[in-house]
């Protein structure tokens, strides 16, 4: 049976979607694995990086399904150590840049993720209406979204001591234009759906 | 000799000694950093994480309002934000196209001429060539020159020579008098960004780290990066719990480490601030060689 091009397999077309949108072309990659020979995070990933690329060369929807949620997106560290010695200069980070925001999209955020997740809700929710980072906003942010709210109340006090913590918030002149800025990305998005 | 100076978020908080040191050096070289006017975040990992046109719309107005104060070039001492702010300098300057969308999110009009430096180009330009003249205390230590990610990868964007085994950082401090060593983990990965949603990682690989650094016998580790410096120094506890044993070495920036040797105030250079404290008989027995005019460094930390 002819199988359409209908919303739901164009949605699950990775790789066209990567090279379109990051301009990376997955087909690259011969499987050499030195990206995770070097990933500092490897062995603690569901899936290997190369494994991961090899997925989506495929272009099987299950497998396509299986890295947006996979654990290996979120817990990748942006090292950039596979980018620099990828014989074949595949940008991996970026790779997975995109693929966290499509797991998002698609609500596919693996389980271990979530706190990983909340940490940087939680962290653009502070920027969005302070301008800049305001570490107490932050933890708080985050202990509400996660409920570890014992987490790092053993290093909060020297902090403190040491003048590393901030108690007010570090607000900028013109922070409604930083929140405007989130506000137009969000309406472009939108216009692009 | 006045330049463009964009702190980022951790140097006004958990990395305040790498603010004031990195100003209290460039005093002694007549340098002024000027702060950009009302920047912001850069957006860190979670903007790059989660959606790219903020990742490159939070750099992007720091840079336009460098742009409207007449800054060519503008230093960028946290690792991190020199990454994300020269990913947007970089992207911005040759994709045309991407830049006109910017230009309408962030609702200035810019054309991208300032150039965001790091601390390690910034050290070797302005300060390193007449570093020698101005040193007043020779530093006698074994010394692990530790880069992490950021300084020297992408190679391909940030042009960075052996990014395997880089030696800037070991070729400014060899003027200081310090003994860089050799060693495997000077570009190895902290944990960065997981360091409060997975600490387990970053007592994993920050462990590794000091492990090396104290096996090849380091008497302390210098950084040039926020992040580093708060896996390796406030995680220190936890770093120790996980591999069980009792590792105190002092993790230093590098612009502390100069301000030593240019004879500069501890409590000026934020010394007092870190979690693994820095001990005076350090300095005293080992920081100052016997010819050294002054044995006052070790009193003050």
């Amino acid at each position: 049976m002819h199988t359409e091009l209908n919303a739901e397999t164009l949605n699950l077309n990775l790789k066209h979607k990567i090279k379109k949108d990051t301009g990376e072309d997955i087909m690259l990659c011969y499987q050499c694995g030195k990206c995770t020979a070097g990933c500092p995070l490897n062995d603690e990933m569901d899936i290997s990086p190369n494994q991961l690329l090899r997925m989506l060369q495929t272009e099987i929807p299950d497998l396509e399904e299986k890295v947006l949620k996979s654990s290996t997106i979120w817990l990748c560290l942006s090292c950039e150590t596979c980018f620099s010695r990828c014989p074949k200069e595949v940008d991996l980070p970026k790779i997975m840049d995109y693929l966290r925001s499509e797991s998002m999209r698609q609500n596919s955020v693996n389980k271990k993720a979530s706190d990983i997740v909340a940490f940087h809700r939680s962290f653009l929710s502070t920027v969005k209406s302070v301008g800049r980072l305001y570490e107490i906003g932050l933890i708080a942010g985050y202990k509400a979204r996660t409920f570890h709210l014992l987490q790092d109340v053993n290093v909060a006090p020297t902090m403190l001591l040491n003048g590393k913590l901030k108690i007010k918030p570090p607000l900028i002149k013109n922070r409604s234009e930083i929140a405007k800025i989130f506000d137009r990305i969000k309406e472009l998005e939108e216009k692009e759906k | 000799m006045k330049i463009g100076f964009y702190p980022g978020c951790s140097l006004e908080g958990t990395a305040r000694e790498y603010n004031e040191s990195l100003k209290e050096i460039s005093k002694v070289f007549k340098i002024e950093l000027e702060e950009i006017i009302d920047w912001n975040c850069c957006g860190a990992t979670a903007a790059h994480s989660l959606n790219k046109d903020l990742a490159l719309a939070l750099p992007a107005r720091s840079l336009a309002l460098a742009e409207k104060q007449g800054f060519n070039e503008i230093v960028v001492p946290c690792a991190a934000c020199y990454s994300r702010l020269f990913t947007a300098y970089s992207e911005l300057n040759s994709e045309p196209e991407k830049l006109e969308k910017i230009k309408e999110i962030i609702q200035i009009d810019f054309k991208v001429t300032s150039k965001p430096i790091n601390v390690l180009e910034f050290i070797n330009k302005y300060i390193k060539p007449d570093l020698k003249d101005k040193i007043k205390n020779k530093i006698n230590l074994n010394i692990a020159c530790y880069y992490g990610c950021l300084l020297v990868r992408p190679p391909k964007l940030l042009a960075v020579e052996r990014y395997e085994d880089p030696m800037i950082m070991e070729e400014i401090i060899k003027i200081t008098g310090a003994k860089p060593l050799d060693w495997a983990f000077k570009t190895e990965c902290c944990g960065a960004g997981l360091s409060v949603s997975k600490t387990d990682v970053v007592n994993k690989l920050s462990g590794k780290i000091i492990d090396d650094a104290i096996n090849r016998k380091a008497d302390i580790i210098i950084v040039a990066c926020p992040m580093c410096q708060s896996n390796l120094d406030m995680r220190r506890k936890s770093i120790n719990t996980y591999l069980n044993k009792k590792l105190d070495i002092p993790v230093l920036f590098i612009t502390q480490l100069i301000g030593k040797a240019l004879g500069l105030d501890s409590n000026k250079l934020g010394l007092q601030r870190h979690f693994v404290k820095v001990s005076p008989e350090l300095f005293m027995q080992k920081g100052i060689s016997s010819d050294s005019v002054s044995n006052k460094i070790g009193v003050e930390v």
